[in-house]
């Protein structure tokens, strides 16, 4: 039994509305790799921010490296900007346990100490380990356990949320 | 035997002993891990979380400055507990066995050996000996290999030039005595490297180092003819036995790298050398110190390759 699919442009679109009243000329958005880069750079584009995009990729700050082991692609972190004092918007695609938040978190602070870090997720599935909520959120779509949602980009660029 | 003891069963490295027998796929691995560390050394923190709380002890049976410093930067780099042992000046010297060693250390929860001996096949030695929750890297055994530098050596020419599989190199100098130029070999031929050139006299070659799948020169000129990548080796004075040589100013002459020689190479062609420098033996300071010369960058480079090359090895549990 597959969920209704969500619409994700509707989706993007919302969280933009929520995201706009918030925002301070200095913000910054950081999106996690990979999905949370692709939101991020849509939010970036459609909020007209000035700050230019950064990039994390948390695999150095994984909780699950002795059991996992390295991710055999890691990509680069970028953070053209100064960290230190910054307020920054975390942007990731789907928000589940948590973790990533945390590594995420863990990574900015060895750049600065950021003003302040809010969450942005596209989606919010619910099933969360750590004591980590969102600011920012697309929908909130309640999952079991065993699905697996995933953001997805085409070839003509757009994002599309598919559900396994 | 090397070759298999180094890799798990599913073909994952488990220790780094030597880089011949590892494939390309596993190479570029290491190197592209790598790349990603690199970032590491240059921000305000120059630190990942991941290997925190494993301990890793530097096992150096023979003197080195540059390798063992790079290793421990690399350790504490990715938060390991890094102790350094000068083994040649303590407990050897005491009476104690190479593998009571080990196993007084491995007691202390040991978690990854770097080993650097002069007698070939002692990391291999030690790695068929250890508990198997521990990995042993090789920091470079008698005239056998040295793994990492060869790799980092990789890692310099292809952030130079890009590829492997439209380049010349010629390694130039004490082939014979050389861990290095053993590693480099292996390397370059593996990564698809279409002509590499060994130059010497001949007294500094291995005898059939032809099936090695490397061209033999033992003459600058034609050797360093539109070549892209020039290694040289460090004339190893204190491993020469015996009247190999007439001279160091003699080899200077000969094989010396000089602005005139270098002249010889594709005008782009870069300097690198494993460290430590004869200068006005191998390598005349206007080369080392020149524009082409990317013989620091190496050592820059050697962390973020050491780096990759643990964390490879202490991933998931084996």
């Amino acid at each position: 039994m597959n969920a209704p699919l969500p619409d994700t442009a509707t989706l993007l679109n919302t969280l933009v509305e929520a995201i706009r009243p918030n925002l301070s000329p200095e913000t910054a958005l950081v999106g996690i790799h990979t999905g949370g880069v692709w939101v991020a750079e849509w939010l970036h584009q459609a909020l007209g921010i000035k700050t230019p995009l950064g990039t994390l990729d948390i695999s150095f700050y994984r909780d699950d490296f002795s059991q996992r082991g390295l991710h055999p692609e890691v990509k680069t972190t970028q953070l053209p900007f100064n960290v230190e004092d910054h307020p920054i918007i975390l942007v990731d695609d789907v928000l589940y346990t948590g973790r990533t938040i945390r590594a995420a978190m863990n990574e900015l602070f060895d750049y600065g100490r950021p003003g302040s870090i809010h969450l942005a997720a596209l989606v919010d599935r619910g099933g969360r380990q750590l004591p980590i909520q969102p600011d920012f959120t697309g929908a909130k779509i309640e999952l079991p356990a065993g699905k697996n949602i995933q953001l997805q980009r085409n070839e003509q660029g757009n994002l599309i949320l598919l559900i396994q | 035997m090397t070759r298999s003891l180094q890799l798990t069963a599913d073909g994952q490295l488990k220790h780094l002993l030597t880089l011949d027998g590892l494939s390309p796929a596993i190479l570029t691995r290491i190197l592209d891990t790598a790349e990603s560390f690199i970032d590491v050394g240059e921000r305000e923190v120059k630190k990942v979380p991941l290997l925190r709380g494993k301990a890793i002890f530097n096992l150096f049976f023979e003197p080195s400055t540059r390798t063992r410093t790079t290793f421990e930067i690399a350790a504490k780099r990715l938060s390991a507990d890094v102790v350094n042992l000068n083994i040649a000046a303590s407990a050897q010297s005491k009476g104690e066995t190479v593998l009571d060693t080990v196993s007084n250390l491995t007691a202390m929860h040991a978690d990854m050996f770097i080993v650097r001996h002069a007698q070939s096949g002692a990391a291999h030695f030690i790695a068929q000996h250890v508990e198997p929750h521990i990995s042993v890297v090789n920091a470079g055994d008698g005239r056998h290999a040295h793994p990492t530098q060869g790799l980092l050596d990789m890692f310099t020419i292809r952030r130079y030039k890009g590829a492997f599989h439209n380049l010349r190199v010629a390694i130039v100098g004490d082939v014979l005595h050389s861990r290095v130029a053993r590693s480099q070999i292996h390397a370059l031929t593996t990564l698809g490297v279409p002509e590499v050139r060994v130059i010497a006299p001949r007294t500094l070659l291995p005898t059939g180092v032809e099936q090695m799948g490397v061209h033999v020169f033992h003459d600058m000129q034609a050797g360093l003819k539109d070549v892209d990548v020039i290694i040289m080796l460090r004339l190893q004075n204190e491993r020469m036995k015996g009247a190999r040589l007439p001279s160091a100013q003699e080899y200077f002459k000969q094989y010396g790298l000089t602005p005139e020689k270098l002249a010889l190479a594709k005008p782009d062609a870069i300097v690198m050398h494993p460290g430590p420098m004869n200068r006005g033996v191998e390598i005349d300071s206007e080369v080392a110190d020149g524009p082409q010369s990317v013989i620091l960058p190496q050592v820059t480079y050697g962390i973020a390759v050491r780096m990759a090359v643990m964390s490879l090895l202490m991933g998931p549990a084996q």
